[in-house]
């Protein structure tokens, strides 16, 4: 009988910790995924981040090396550098990418560090209970916006892919969802050109994907995959932001 | 131990002095520090340091009371007159530092080095005329280990170089020999 | 055979760093050590396999670090007094996660942004972890340019014998002061122990974790028992410290870095006029060669404590000493250096307000 359907080789025989409905266990899967079709599961090393991903190590069997909240591409610089044959990616959420790592983020992209980053925006704080994110929408209620987002009390959300496509040494950003399986596979294309990308050498690549938080969000499973397609995506469209790369085979 | 304070403007090279003097030094087997004015003490021009030299292991690098003070600007001589240690020797650059000394416990070498090094043709081996009169002097090194540091420090460069900095040194040790 | 060279503390430590197989460097411009980043820059470039990162932040650059430790290289960061304390949380990480790999920092004056003058401020931030949780750094305190080129080769055997971070204090003088340094030869990186630990992609082994995260109570108790293990045996196995005319002393000085050598200068003043007084001058301040000094109070029943600050490693002498002796101490706080005249004239007018002369 053919199979179908199985645990992709590099996810580890473990039960996700994540929320029902929450976005990170399906991009793990697809993480692990394009690993395994690309051939790379023995020479890649991800940097997982504070915040609910933290964990990410127990699912995803790769070498991981847990990384300082917000200083993941620091960190996979200095390995890359190291190993500049390896595949190097880090695995962060918006807070961790988009405020207290802000930083190490933008001027990796400008030095055109040939990593991967994968950017899990679920508009939120979610590991440490749904405090506004640099990335809250404006009226959005968070446990810090009471009464929502207010832009001249708490900022406009940060649209950081646009503001790392004008890096110069970025090569490829692209937006996705994981909130239908048509986002899933177009998601899963994406991890799949920032791997290729990395693998050609040809500089700095981001997949942000939007991911529903619903025990923070206060919904449903299905209301929050719903609320994505709805309103997220008016803020934060879908859509390849920077692309010097074009097709790319390998 | 003996303590030497190079002191001037920026540009003077007076750094270079001080580490000329300390590469003889060590190439003649003794011990030395050589402690340079860094950072923003740096900014706004002034530039100097402290060469030690020692038979014996040297433990301050710092001088109270340098026993040198080769000076090369008004504003070292107002700073450092005071510090020199009694019976010590002081080197001025006379054409120009003007300021009076006020010390009569110490001895004073004045060398117009400005005005020797126009007339040599090169206004920028003033430091250089100062050197070779400070070493005379003080015979702390001697001039062939100078030359050899200098060598060393200047390798790979125009050895025009070399010819003018000798051409300074000898200078300044000549106008010292005959009685400064 | 290397020969004798006349070279600035910051760049003693940049050559003596590659020779001892630093292969990784990540800076942030900060005085007074700038010439140490510019020539790691210069140096990795002219070394097969070297990399220098000038990062956007100190905080970046300790993180880079983190990451080619991980990796497996040899990794060097370093830094000043500010820039330092922006590195803790990194150092702390990479004691957590028993990373090797070396922080410089070269001191300066005062609190906030201080001045760029000698000091020895950090004494505490550095021997006391500096930055979060139950974990020691290993400091070692050089205090002459030969004594730099030999510690900073043993600075990064110590961080990949006991994968631990290995902080070298230096303060503005070490790092600007020229003296006479010999080298040792460099080391064949090839010839180190493979570091099995390190992340180079799982290939034809299980996939590993480098981590400093447990939510499991039990595991996060372990890991801390087993760093307290380790700690324990770098107590023991490393500690070092010189000793200058102790012997016959009814009195020594206790200093490290450049204040031991401002203090060696007034011991051998005092010397000249006939005081025993002697010299301890540790050279690591963690593990504090306490057990040495400890040694000393058997025959020796004052100590006089001298320190660029106003009292930090005063603290550990006496938690060595264990009230065995009287406990002296003068400290001037960074920013001007003392002179050798002024520690013997402290040196001796406690040597007579102690009667000490009346032992001889």
């Amino acid at each position: 009988m053919q199979k179908v359907f199985q645990r992709p080789k590099y996810l580890k025989q473990a039960v996700f910790h994540y929320c029902p409905g929450c976005g990170h266990s399906i991009i793990h899967r697809l993480i692990a995924e394009v690993i395994e079709e690309l051939g790379i599961g023995e020479k890649t090393i991800g940097v997982p981040p504070a915040g609910c991903a933290v964990l990410a190590y127990d699912y995803i069997d790769v070498d991981m090396g847990e990384a300082p909240h917000g200083r993941g591409a620091a960190v996979a610089t200095g390995l890359k550098r190291v190993l500049p044959d390896h595949i190097v990616f880090s695995y962060q959420g918006d807070g961790d990418i988009a405020a207290i790592g802000t930083a190490e983020t933008i001027h990796a992209a400008n030095r055109g560090e040939s990593i991967s980053v994968f950017f899990i925006n679920n508009a939120c704080y979610g590991m440490t209970g749904g405090q506004m994110a640099p990335t809250t929408l404006l009226g959005q209620e968070s446990t810090t916006t009471p009464g929502g987002r207010n832009e001249k009390r708490d900022a406009a959300p940060l649209d950081l892919s646009e503001i790392l496509a004008i890096a110069r040494g970025s090569v490829y950003i692209e937006r996705t969802a994981v909130n239908s399986p048509r986002n899933i596979r177009k998601t899963k294309r994406a991890i799949t050109k920032s791997f290729k990308t990395q693998m050609a050498g040809l500089g700095f690549s981001l997949v942000e994907i939007l991911s529903p938080c619903p025990v923070n969000w206060k919904m449903t499973p299905v209301e929050a995959t719903k609320w994505i397609d709805d309103t997220m995506v008016k803020t934060y469209p879908l859509k390849v932001i920077k692309d010097t790369v074009g097709k790319i085979d390998g | 131990m003996k303590k030497t304070v190079f002191a001037g403007f920026g540009g003077q090279g007076v750094l270079m002095m001080g580490y000329a003097f300390a590469m003889a030094v060590m190439n003649d087997g003794k011990q030395i520090t050589y402690l340079p004015a860094y950072g923003a003490e740096m900014r706004g021009g002034t530039a100097n340091c402290t060469v030690a030299v020692s038979d014996e292991e040297i433990f301050s690098p710092v001088s109270s009371a340098p026993d040198y003070a080769v000076i090369l600007n008004n504003p070292s001589l107002i700073k450092y007159e005071s510090m020199i240690a009694t019976g010590g020797t002081l080197f001025i650059n006379s054409s120009l530092v003007t300021t009076e000394i006020t010390r009569d416990d110490i001895s004073v070498v004045k060398v117009p080095a400005g005005d020797m090094a126009k007339k040599l043709r090169n206004e920028r081996i003033s430091n250089m005329i100062m050197l070779g009169a400070f070493v005379s002097r003080s015979q702390l090194t001697s001039m062939e280990s100078i030359l050899n540091a200098l060598a060393e420090i200047t390798k790979g460069k125009k050895s025009s170089l070399m010819k003018s900095n000798k051409k300074g040194l000898d200078a300044g040790a000549d106008y010292v020999l005959q009685g400064a | 055979m290397s020969e004798k060279v006349l070279m600035r503390g910051t760049q003693v430590i940049g050559e003596a760093a590659i020779r001892a197989g630093c292969r990784f460097y990540a800076g942030y411009p900060i005085t007074p050590q700038n010439e140490l980043t510019e020539c790691m820059a210069r140096s990795m470039d002219a070394t097969p396999g070297g990399t220098f990162v000038q990062a956007e932040s100190e905080i970046a650059a300790i993180n880079m670090v983190i990451g080619a430790a991980m990796a497996g290289a040899r990794a060097m960061t370093s830094s000043s007094s500010p820039g330092i304390s922006l590195k803790q949380e990194g150092i702390s990480f990479l004691a957590a996660q028993e990373l090797p790999a070396v922080i410089v920092n070269t001191m300066r004056g005062g609190p906030g942004l201080g001045n760029i003058a000698p000091s020895q401020g950090d004494y505490f931030q550095a021997t006391r972890g500096g930055g979060h949780g139950d974990y020691r750094t290993i400091v070692i305190a050089p205090n002459s340019g030969q004594e730099i080129a030999d510690m900073t080769r043993t600075a990064f055997e110590y961080a990949d014998k006991y994968r631990n971070p290995v902080l070298i204090l230096a303060d503005g003088m070490m790092g600007q002061m020229m003296e006479p340094v010999i080298f040792p030869e460099p080391i064949d990186i090839s010839s180190l122990p493979p570091k099995t630990w390190s992340l180079r992609g799982a290939a034809g082994r299980p996939s590993k974790v480098i981590l400093s995260l447990l939510l499991n109570p039990a595991k996060q108790e372990e890991l801390n028992w087993k760093l307290d293990r380790k700690y324990k045996i770098i107590a023991r196995e490393i500690p070092k410290a010189e000793k200058y005319m102790t012997d016959d002393a009814h009195l020594a000085v206790i200093a490290y870095g450049t204040a031991a050598r401002i203090a060696k200068g007034a011991v051998r003043r005092v010397r000249e006029m006939g005081l025993k007084v002697g010299l301890f001058r540790p050279i690591t301040l963690w593990p504090y060669p306490s057990r040495e000094l400890h040694e000393l109070s058997r025959h020796m029943r004052n100590f006089l404590v001298f320190e660029m600050n106003m009292g930090q490693m005063v603290e550990d002498v006496k938690l060595s000493l264990e009230g065995r002796s009287d406990v002296h101490f003068y400290g001037r706080p960074g920013g001007t250096i003392s002179t050798p005249d002024e520690i013997a004239k402290i040196i001796n007018t406690l040597y007579h307000r102690q009667n000490l002369e009346k032992d001889s």
